[in-house]
């Protein structure tokens, strides 16, 4: 099956972005498709690489790109909602006149099409948030 | 993806300005109405707030996007089902609601209301016949 993946909330605040990876890992497992993981609201939290969790603890962000790497897994931050919480890549550090970017390894910034297209392709569209 | 036509509803559940969740969802909505596909809005629980008239923002120095519903029917979102124990439970009633139309295409571009009250059930059959829900 072909499944999108929509991630509405922040990283260690809410459960959403463990619950998602989770569940994008034991669909993989499956042999199901991961044709998305959208980032909106506080989800695109998710990718920056400045985050630092204590060492005892998982990594989300490094999760997530881990996820990226040897799954191919495309992982798309929404634009409008990274602008608005300072998130950014080098492109859009530069359209804005920022000194620094801080998106992390295998996350890409994109608009909310990406979202729409992934629920139009896609088999299932599961939600990730309250 | 071409050709593919599924039914999406954008169910709005939360207050307008207490969080982010219905600006940046109306968003989708706004986006999504390019994709051609079949659409429609449900409004349930503090959502109902959402389309309240007379909205003024100015206490809370938050940006009062409520004007950007009216284009809906501009993007061919002409179907928004209200669901009638949500304002009940609000002391609300229709005609508190922004006035929300569009022009009939298939009925010589009359103009009509996209604001649809339903009850409850109503509102859970419509999520049950949807391909895709967007909860925001």
């Amino acid at each position: 099956m072909k499944i999108g993946l929509l991630v509405n909330e922040g990283p260690y605040q809410h459960q959403a972005a463990d619950s998602a990876y989770r569940f994008a890992c034991a669909a993989l497992a499956k042999g199901h498709e991961i044709f998305r993981v959208f980032f909106y609201h506080d989800g695109v939290n998710n990718g920056t690489r400045l985050m630092t969790p204590p060492q005892d603890d998982r990594h989300i962000q490094q999760r997530w790109s881990e996820l990226a790497r040897t799954h191919g897994v495309d992982l798309v931050l929404c634009v409008a909602a990274a602008q608005r919480r300072g998130i950014c890549d080098p492109d859009e550090a530069k359209r804005n006149a920022k000194d620094a970017d801080n998106i992390a390894p295998g996350f890409r910034i994109s608009g909310l099409g990406q979202l729409v297209e992934a629920a139009i392709e896609c088999d299932r569209l599961v939600t990730f948030g309250d | 993806m071409a050709g593919q036509c599924k039914k999406i509803m954008y169910l709005h559940r939360r207050a307008p300005y207490g969080t982010v969740y219905a600006q940046e969802g109306l968003e989708v909505v706004l986006i999504g109405a390019a994709f051609d596909q079949d659409v429609c809005m449900a409004f349930v629980d503090d959502g109902v707030y959402q389309l309240k008239a007379g909205q003024d923002t100015s206490a809370v120095g938050m940006k009062n996007f409520s004007p950007a519903w009216r284009a809906l029917g501009d993007y061919d979102v002409t179907r928004l089902y209200v669901e009638r124990e949500s304002l009940d439970e609000r002391g609300l009633r229709e005609e508190d609601l922004m006035p929300l139309r569009y022009e009939d295409e298939n009925d010589d571009w009359a103009e009509k209301s996209s604001i649809v009250i339903v009850d409850r059930k109503e509102i859970g059959r419509l999520i049950d016949a949807q391909d895709v829900v967007f909860n925001f």
